[in-house]
């Protein structure tokens, strides 16, 4: 039977023996955490907390206003030794709480879950969601709480549980399903619940049937979950083209999942809901796997957020002599970093160390066409980046620019080697400029 | 014969009439022009290069005419359009101070640190959406001449150093660097003015110690009344302000222990 999938896409070889069979490992407890308050576009938080202060794991340290803003809490115990300007994984700068450990890791949140949260009033969950900080933990780091809270006119008849981790490398989603099933399939209930939805499909891509079986199992008792295995296919993660092949339904342009009655949350996402409910903890730990060829013990760790990217890779034997590359994420969609000194954040789901093989040159287009062949939005990369190139925003704007994800498949097949998504972003700021005038 | 005759009458005939109707037509539908328009024009450098904001010298003329602009907002043109323009229209419109372009950073790719190597779009915009470029500092110029791409009048050349130059004889202030430049560190200033300050860097003097070779380091030694007896010079977030007729520049420009002042070649009255 030919698998589920979308129209379009790449297969980057997907590099995940390194870490595939790896057990979660509990990072050791980091000494010192930064937790930014803002970076990447989120809403700038207020510090609860001040120097000098004593904070306890998982106790809630700053928080924001506006219906976007989710509170982040301490990821270890100890004093607020300083609050100011840090680098962030996103780029540039954020301010950050800096916390200096005790080791003795006191709990704040112990014995605060519902008893039975699957019976909980679906405003109730939806309100411990954001209360426990939760965001989207592919890497958008999109409030949880918005998305299960459609707009008016719109009602979810089905949630997606979104387990294809696409990106080559990462295997952090993978090990928790194997590992922690009942976890996902009792987080997948919550988000049912929460959102009135009937149904819940997890969707996992083919090259991960362990984690499908696992899930199946776990799934058992609960005939409207189903386990889907979907094609191995990047970006087959993406929440419109997992849509796309699990369902069959088309989000329209420039709408959300809610438009289709569907919400998609990632698989960490859903064991996360599972733990703020059931046991009361904040989001302050979550799987990241550490691999890449420059990486001397590739591992898929619990890490606390806020632990340093360098203090990870020293856990993992350190870095080769040949790393030139680390990056946040997947080698596809991620950050590529300045610093090891920037702290894991909600949506770190890896930290990959490359070896450079040089950057390519650019070489003229030569109008082969592969790019409209892959992009899985159905867009002409090709007319856009051309348009963009010159710096006619409204052309790029008219060839659909604003549907593009910034996924790169575009890039990863272009036989002249030419960049592509840095037009696109620019093109999406550009427009965003004149819209505001 | 009579062939020809018929022929010829016929024909001057419908000339004639033809004639007259146009000439009829020309006076029912006459499209008042202002004369003005065409003496602006003529009065405008005949550019079209854009810079006031209309389609071109002629649009501009009209739009001046019918008082729909500014003729400052002819950069190019400078005072002297001004002038002449506000003589056709009998308006008293006084000229802006004349201005020049000055590039606020000499961290050049030899003073200045990199802290990773940078693949992208050669462009200074879309360098800064990415991470905020190659550069260490994050105020400094990013090399990569977004500002001479802009620049209408070929008044900036990229120096090998990765800085740009401005050809201040060139230079007509449009703005238009200034406007593109992601960092800001174009800045227009009096063509009176004879000193500007070379670094834009808010960061405190250690971090800038690290990372560039003339970056202010707000030792706040120019702000001393030793140094400018007329304090005229203010230490704000650890750079110093001056006015544009700030005289007694001396002893600071040579005292600077980063070399960032910066005397402008072509200020009038220079020794």
């Amino acid at each position: 039977m030919r698998l589920k999938t979308f129209r379009g896409g790449v297969h980057p070889p997907d590099c995940k023996d390194r870490t595939r069979d790896l057990p979660i490992r509990r990072a050791a407890l980091p000494a010192r955490v930064i937790i930014p308050l803002g970076g990447g576009g989120k809403a700038r938080l207020r510090p609860l907390v001040e120097p000098g202060r004593r904070v306890l794991t998982g106790e809630k340290i700053a928080e924001g206003e506006g219906a976007r803003a989710v509170p982040v809490h301490a990821s270890i115990s100890g004093a607020v030794s300083l609050i100011g300007e840090t680098p962030v994984p996103y780029g540039g700068t954020a301010p950050a709480v800096e916390i200096e450990g005790d080791g003795r890791d006191e709990k704040a949140w112990e014995g605060t879950g519902i008893p039975d949260p699957v019976r909980a009033a679906p405003s109730e969950i939806i309100a411990r969601i954001r209360e426990a900080g939760i965001v989207g933990l592919g890497g958008a780091e999109f409030p949880a709480h918005v998305k299960l809270s459609p707009p008016p006119g719109r009602t979810i008849g089905h949630v997606i549980i979104n387990g294809a981790e696409c990106e080559p490398y990462l295997t952090a989603d993978d090990r928790l399903m194997r590992e922690r099933p009942g976890d996902v399939v009792a987080g997948a209930r919550l988000l049912m619940r929460a959102t009135g939805a009937a149904r819940a499909t997890v969707g996992i891509e083919s090259n991960k049937r362990e984690a499908r079986e696992a899930v199946a199992a776990a799934a058992r008792a609960f005939p409207e979950i189903e386990a889907v295995l979907v094609e191995v296919k990047y970006p087959q993660g993406a929440e419109k083209q997992l849509i796309r092949a699990l369902l069959g339904r088309e989000v329209p342009s420039g709408g959300l999942p809610a438009d289709v009655g569907v919400v998609v949350q990632n698989a960490g996402t859903a064991v996360a809901v599972w733990e703020a409910c059931a046991l009361g903890k904040p989001l302050y730990e979550r799987v990241v796997t550490v691999s890449g060829p420059s990486v001397r013990e590739p591992a898929n760790l619990l890490v606390r957020i806020g632990t340093t990217f360098a203090d990870l890779l020293a856990q993992c034997g350190g870095l080769a002599p040949d790393a030139a590359l680390l990056i946040m994420g997947g080698p596809m969609m991620g950050i590529a970093q300045w610093t090891a000194e920037v702290p894991v954040v909600k949506g770190t789901s890896g930290i990959i160390a490359l070896p450079s093989r040089g950057i390519p040159a650019e070489r003229p287009c030569i109008r082969c066409g592969l790019c409209l062949t892959v992009c899985p939005m159905g867009l002409s990369p090709s007319l856009i980046r051309r348009a963009a190139e010159r710096g006619a925003w409204e052309i790029a704007e008219r060839y659909g620019v604003l549907d593009c994800m910034e996924c790169g498949a575009c890039a990863y097949v272009c036989t002249t080697s030419r960049g592509q998504v840095q037009h696109y972003k620019r093109a999406k700021m550009e427009i965003g400029k004149r819209g505001k005038r | 014969m009579n062939i020809i005759l018929y022929s010829a009458a016929v024909l001057g005939a419908m000339g004639l009439l033809l004639g007259l109707g146009l000439l009829l037509f020309a006076r029912i539908f006459a499209v008042g022009i202002d004369p003005r328009v065409e003496r602006i024009l003529e009065a405008l450098p005949g550019l079209n290069c854009g810079v006031c904001g209309f389609a071109g010298c002629a649009a501009m003329a009209e739009a001046l005419a019918s008082g729909k602009a500014k003729a400052r907002q002819c950069a190019p043109g400078g005072p002297a359009v001004v002038e002449k323009v506000a003589a056709i229209l009998g308006t008293a419109e006084a000229a802006a101070e004349p201005r020049v372009a000055v590039v606020r950073c000499q961290g050049g790719t030899g003073e200045s640190r990199k802290r990773a190597v940078y693949g992208g779009v050669p462009d200074c915009v879309s360098a800064e959406l990415l991470e905020e470029g190659v550069k260490a500092c994050r105020y400094g110029c990013l090399w990569m001449g977004s500002c001479a791409r802009a620049c209408p009048f070929d008044a900036i050349r990229m120096g090998g150093d990765g800085l740009p130059r401005i050809i201040e004889t060139r230079c007509t202030a449009c703005g238009r660097c200034v406007e593109v430049c992601p960092r800001g560190i174009i800045t227009l200033v009096p063509r009176s003015q004879k000193v500007y300050l070379g670094c834009m860097s808010r960061d405190k003097g250690k971090k800038v110690k690290e990372l560039c070779a003339k970056g202010c380091i707000a030792c706040g030694l120019c702000a001393l009344p030793k140094v400018t007896p007329s304090r005229k010079v203010v230490m704000e977030n650890n750079l110093p302000t001056f006015p544009a007729d700030w005289e007694d520049f001396g002893t600071a420009v040579e005292k600077c222990p980063s070399g960032c002042f910066v005397v402008r070649a072509g200020a009038p009255g220079r020794g």
